[in-house]
């Protein structure tokens, strides 16, 4: 029985278990700062787009067309190889952020899901029917109390599942993060991989750990959707 | 800060490489794309007859791969794809060392994330046939092959082109990620040009461009694919 316990903590994937966890808490820090903030200026940035402001509405609808049509792992690389490379950035304030990895990911990160948030808020605020602003308005709401009362709280729940989707692939997306030095997971576990040549040991590790984050996003959305449809739960 | 004279054709610039990872990219895509497919109709597949195991590891595979950062599932093939290979020449007796091409591994890794967002779209376009369809079709004698071929896929192909068409963004985005396995693909070539240049601006600037052309350009083609398979149908 001891010995069956010794081999078991002796074998690499015990190990490497345990080194690639260090690295959690950096994931869920990158995670911790661009997801709240994403969602916010999503939210805003959805609004421009359905502004009556065509230059405002043109300008964001250009934004999300570029960020969407680019992968992540050339925005990761522009803002840290490439703003890095210009002089006048490095000596201005931005340089305290931008020479550090964890800002450039979290900037990145951020850029990114912005422009896919947007889009999805997009998609709810315009499925809302007329008649509940119509509603609103005849009650004598001004445009700020409909936005918070009627608009914002009917199209976030609609596209929670969506939205949702989106929270899982932007914590797969701190994977990338790993490739501008910033030592996350993956970064760890490819570390380990170049120390001890196991690669299948290392990386099942990692992958074990990512996908107990993603349930944990699964459960979180999932509780977000039951919470705020409480008109369509089966019994109250 | 720029060097875009450094893009010209020839050898005074990068034009000529750029355009040949281009196509290296655009290749990894069909090639992963197309293999995708195919994995992802035997996913369905199984996923569809009534048979608990073959289920279930059509599910696990799905879940996995869906929860997994795609950056690790391509390590994990990159470096375990050899040892794998190795080990089944092993049972067959060959046991000298076998390298897979960049090209192979990266086309493999890529089909593998793929197959599993197809095989999402085949599956509900696949429930979206009504069943009084097939029972016709059974009705007036068809085998399950002309079943297969004259009503079930022509309908799966119109249902689903709309949601095929996201995949295959996803897909050309995800070949970004093939670059750390070296095949010099659009990012690759984008990094060599900058550290020889040492003007990194410059060079992703015309990753991030080339990306943007073939996502819209691919974009377009899928639009009028639909139009195309969606003839007869009033919307």
């Amino acid at each position: 029985m001891i010995e069956l316990l010794n081999s078991i903590q002796n074998s690499l994937i015990y190990k490497n278990f345990f080194l690639v966890l260090s690295g959690l808490d950096n994931t869920i820090l990158l995670l911790l700062i661009s997801l709240p903030l994403g969602f916010v200026l999503a939210l805003l940035f959805a609004l421009g787009r359905v502004s009556k402001i065509t230059l405002l509405s043109r300008t964001i609808a250009s934004y999300i067309f570029v960020i969407r049509g680019t992968p992540l792992l050339v925005q990761i690389y522009l803002i840290y190889f490439g703003l890095g490379s210009v002089k006048f950035i490095r000596e201005s304030f931005l340089w305290y952020a931008l020479k550090e990895p964890f800002w450039c990911g979290v900037i990145a990160l951020t850029i990114n899901t912005v422009a896919y948030g947007a889009e999805i808020f997009r998609g709810g605020i315009q499925s809302i029917e007329k008649s509940q602003v119509e509603s609103g308005l005849s009650l004598g709401f001004g445009k700020f109390l409909l936005l918070r009362k009627i608009i914002l709280p009917i199209a976030i729940r609609k596209v929670l599942p969506s939205y949702g989707n989106e929270l899982i692939l932007m914590v797969k997306a701190t994977s990338l993060v790993s490739l501008t030095t910033y030592m996350e997971m993956t970064g760890i576990a490819r570390k380990i991989m170049a120390k001890t040549f196991a690669p299948v040991e290392a990386f099942i590790a990692a992958g074990i750990l990512y996908l107990f984050l993603n349930f944990l996003m699964v459960q979180f959305v999932k509780y977000l959707e039951w919470k705020y449809n409480p008109h369509l739960r089966l019994n109250n | 800060m720029f060097k875009f004279d450094k893009l010209v054709f020839g050898d005074a610039g990068w034009g000529d490489e750029f355009l040949i990872a281009t196509l290296m990219t655009l290749l990894v895509s069909i090639l992963s794309m197309g293999l995708g497919l195919f994995l992802a109709i035997i996913t369905v597949w199984a996923k569809i007859i009534q048979n608990r195991i073959t289920r279930f590891i059509a599910n696990f595979y799905t879940t996995v791969i869906r929860g997994v950062p795609e950056l690790l599932v391509i390590y994990l093939i990159f470096f375990g794809g050899n040892a794998v290979v190795m080990s089944i020449a092993r049972v067959f007796g060959y046991n000298k060392y076998i390298e897979l091409n960049a090209l192979t591994i990266a086309t493999i890794a890529i089909a593998v994330i793929s197959a599993t967002y197809s095989s999402e779209v085949l599956r509900a376009s696949y429930l979206a046939i009504s069943k009084g369809q097939i029972e016709a079709a059974r009705a007036l004698g068809m085998n399950k092959f002309s079943i297969f071929f004259k009503v079930i896929s022509p309908q799966v192909i119109r249902n689903a082109l709309p949601g095929i068409g996201n995949v295959w963004q996803i897909t050309l985005k995800d070949t970004s990620l093939i670059s750390v396995t070296g095949l010099v693909e659009i990012m690759r070539q984008s990094r060599i040009s900058s550290n020889v240049e040492h003007s990194p601006l410059t060079f992703l600037i015309t990753a991030a461009i080339l990306y943007l052309c073939l996502t819209t350009i691919s974009g377009r083609v899928f639009k009028t694919l639909e139009v195309n398979y969606s003839k007869g149908f009033s919307t």
